[in-house]
């Protein structure tokens, strides 16, 4: 049987090549592994190897012969004593077009909603477990790492400070002298090391909660998060999911500056594969967190510093959990839809107060709870029965969660608006260090005020 | 050293052989369009990984870089489905969705084949300490480019591995260029095994064109990690044939220290001492020759003959 040789395309823009050189003649045997010619391409001169066996038959292009198309026959190789037919014209191999898919990423995300378990969001006020006393924010993510711990010794927690200083924000007090040395891991200050190494080990079946001391660090692994936690369950077609948390404060504090101020919501949220929560009281980032260490996908936990602090009252059952994915409408109302999430919610709620004083304007407002999955479906409804929307959030304007939602709205809702849709932004600069600068710099319940007026035609 | 059976001759052998025919046909089918995107061949450094196969526990892992095909065939995993992944079909390790850079195997402890340059090092590292938290005997082989010892979190990944004890066994496989840049122009000491001496971790020199010097020190190594004692690193030697990935006409060396390497060619060093030893007969080894080049002829046909991933597939597997 013989076998053609074909003009290999030696790089992904090669169309045609250059025979250069024969290094066999007719009537040589060649082996997988010999070098056969060398092919001259759009970028450098080769050689080329022999993958099959046999006895040059003919070469049927000359030394310095030009423009070869690439698949095009340039040698025949086989067995001597069998009776071969030279084509002159060797079919030249159609390379498949690429086929086409049409990307509707907006299509994606409808899909996406789909997928989620039809359960809404348990409102506090209607929770009949609520516990009498009031907690912070920092216990309540505490206790459920805690719980969660407890259940499964698969869940362990690692990163700066976790274990023996009792966590920088105190989130991780206790864990160490309950769950031992073993699952609670005080690292070195390496993170692209500890979040590749926590990625994993959930590759291999733990469930790591991983803790930033401020998500600002979390750049130094974005690597590990983004191209190795996000991707390889795709990468593996299915095969390597990875349970981890990531989880610590985002955003601003009081004073720290541009490196340590940063609001990360919209960077995760853009990437398939992640999941994104920011919690924004005590009770939801009880829920959420359970959610999430119970999720099999990476997620990452957004909360925020000042919010540590802040108290309420949580449902203490060791199974309750808010799904991930859902919205909570915190007040509802008939004006205006504001949409927002973590320390946001806190500045729209005084917002819509005043709202309603000053200028007898009925705010919704709905606290996201969950960035991706974005639950569209309680925005849109919103906005059908309020016909008006202005976004919250502490994020820089450009693509920001905001931007997004302003994008579905006006898509799958435009006729109902009765005004442009409106973001409230940080200001599109770095943080400044300087107090008067720093308020200027995040939004504050006046822009809140003065956007809701705006979308409402009140000068 | 460990002892070696006939049968251990010959396995090494036909694996070493069917890693060069698989790349030698890969490289056919990027030339004839079927394989796109980058494409790294192990061609000149089968010698390695078919060594460290040899000490090996099934249950062990694995995670190596980019330069993946001749990992995936020497930890036994189907050529058939390899060529697949790489022609970007269906029956793929990853469906078509990762390709010739990025493929898995969980039931074989395979946790890839990464893209990005040091990134496997503390994944490796992660995967050894899964071992030990879950109190198994086992540990993982993890593999760097010379490239990649010049990468930061390849030195967190080991303060951390040293720091906790982890069952991790480093493999540098030094094939003198990290794409075109070669090791003396990349790495201030060009000792890459003593990369590990400030955080402890012993480290050794070997050859990679010869398999038995490789199965030697990795059978020390190997006994080493999994008795607790924490990483060890094993530098080896090696040499690519072919350039850094398909589309790399490596101007930046000589033929003839191409040529040089060649004269020590892995498979023929093997050959030779099987010949010698009498283990097998010309005859004998003529057969596995034809019966590799056989099964590769296959796997590639099957590669070219199994269908596109269905479109629906674009949207599979993002979550779970």
């Amino acid at each position: 049987m013989s076998t053609e040789i074909l003009m290999p395309a030696l790089s992904p823009t090669m169309t045609e090549g250059n025979l250069s050189k024969w290094l066999i003649k007719k009537g040589d045997t060649v082996k997988a592994g010999d070098l056969i010619a060398e092919i001259e391409t759009d970028k450098a001169t080769m050689e080329v190897e022999a993958v099959d066996e046999g006895v040059v038959l003919d070469l049927l292009f000359k030394e310095g012969e030009a423009n070869i198309p690439v698949n095009k026959a340039i040698a025949i190789i086989g067995d001597p004593n069998e009776k071969v037919e030279v084509k002159k014209e060797a079919p030249v191999e159609k390379v498949i077009e690429e086929k086409k898919i049409e990307k509707n990423i907006e299509t994606k995300i409808e899909t996406k909603q789909d997928d989620i378990i039809d359960t809404t969001s348990p409102k506090i006020e209607e929770d009949t477990n609520l516990s009498s006393e009031e907690i912070t924010m920092r216990q309540a993510l505490r206790d459920t790492m805690a719980e969660e711990m407890r259940k499964d010794n698969k869940v362990f927690v690692l990163g700066e400070e976790v274990a023996e200083y009792q966590g920088a924000y105190k989130v991780t007090q206790g864990l160490l002298q309950e769950f031992g040395k073993e699952r609670v891991l005080d690292t070195p200050i390496s993170e692209h090391g500890f979040t590749g190494l926590a990625v994993g080990a959930a590759f291999k079946g733990l469930r790591p909660i991983l803790e930033f001391m401020t998500f600002n660090f979390s750049m130094q692994a974005i690597d590990h998060i983004i191209n190795s936690a996000a991707k390889t369950l795709y990468m593996s077609g299915g095969q390597i999911n990875c349970p981890i948390v990531f989880r610590g404060p985002n955003g601003a504090a009081a004073q720290v500056a541009a490196q340590h101020s940063q609001d990360f919501s919209s960077w995760y949220s853009q990437v398939p594969g992640l999941k994104v929560i920011a919690p924004s009281t005590p009770y939801n980032a009880k829920g959420l967190l359970r959610s999430a260490i119970s999720d099999p996908n990476p997620v990452i936990f957004l909360e925020n510093e000042i919010l540590y602090g802040l108290k309420g009252p949580v449902n203490n059952d060791v199974n309750f959990s808010i799904p991930i994915g859902k919205a909570n409408i915190e007040k509802e109302g008939k004006d205006l839809t504001i949409v927002t999430y973590s320390i946001m919610l806190q500045k729209s709620k005084e917002a819509a107060l005043k709202l309603k004083e000053e200028y007898n304007l009925d705010a919704e407002i709905i606290d996201l709870q969950t960035l991706r999955p974005l639950d569209i479906e309680k925005i849109l409804d919103s906005v059908k029965k309020t016909n008006r929307l202005i976004t919250v959030e502490e994020s820089w304007p450009f693509g920001s969660v905001g931007s997004e939602i302003a994008n579905i709205v006006q898509r799958d809702a435009f006729d109902y608006l009765d005004s442009p849709v409106i973001k409230v932004n940080s200001a599109d600069v770095p943080m400044p260090y300087s107090l008067s600068l720093e308020k200027l710099y995040l939004p504050q319940v006046d822009d809140i005020i003065n956007a809701a007026k705006k979308v409402s035609y009140i000068k | 050293m460990m002892k070696l059976q006939k049968a251990d001759y010959i396995k090494m052998y036909s694996f070493m052989l069917k890693i060069r025919r698989f790349e030698e046909r890969a490289a056919q089918l990027y030339g004839m369009g079927k394989i796109g995107g980058f494409c790294h061949l192990y061609i000149g450094q089968e010698a390695v990984v078919v060594g460290i196969l040899m000490t090996i526990d099934k249950n062990d892992s694995v995670v190596t870089t980019y330069r993946d095909h001749g990992h995936m065939i020497a930890r036994g995993l189907d050529p058939k489905r390899i060529m697949a992944e790489l022609t970007g079909r269906e029956d793929g390790y990853s469906a078509g969705k990762g390709g010739s850079m990025h493929m898995f195997s969980k039931e074989n402890n395979f946790y890839g084949g990464h893209g990005i340059v040091g990134a496997q090092v503390p994944i490796g590292t992660g995967i050894a300490f899964t071992h030990k938290y879950n109190g198994e005997k086992n540990i993982c082989r993890t593999y760097i480019g010379d490239g990649a010892m010049n990468n930061g979190q390849v030195f967190e990944a080991f303060n951390l591995a040293a720091l906790w004890k982890l069952p991790v066994l480093y493999i540098i496989e030094n094939n003198k260029y990290g794409m075109g840049t070669s090791v003396d122009r990349a790495a201030a000491g060009l000792d890459l095994y003593k990369r590990g001496e400030a955080f402890g971790i012993p480290g050794e020199k070997v050859d990679g064109m010869n398999v038995f010097s490789v199965i030697e020190a990795a059978d020390k190594a190997g006994k080493y990690v999994r008795e607790g004692n924490g990483p060890y690193i094993i530098e080896v030697q090696t040499y690519r044939y072919r350039g850094h990935s398909m589309s790399d006409p490596a101007k930046y060396r000589t033929k003839e220290e191409l040529d040089n390497y060649k004269q020590t060619d892995p498979i023929e060093i093997v050959k030779a001492e099987i010949l010698k030893k009498k283990i097998a007969t010309n005859d004998e080894i003529e057969k596995i020759n034809k019966d590799t080049l056989e099964e590769i002829k296959n796997a590639a046909e099957f590669a070219i003959n199994s269908p596109f991933p269905k479109d629906s597939e674009l949207y599979t597997d993002v979550y779970l």
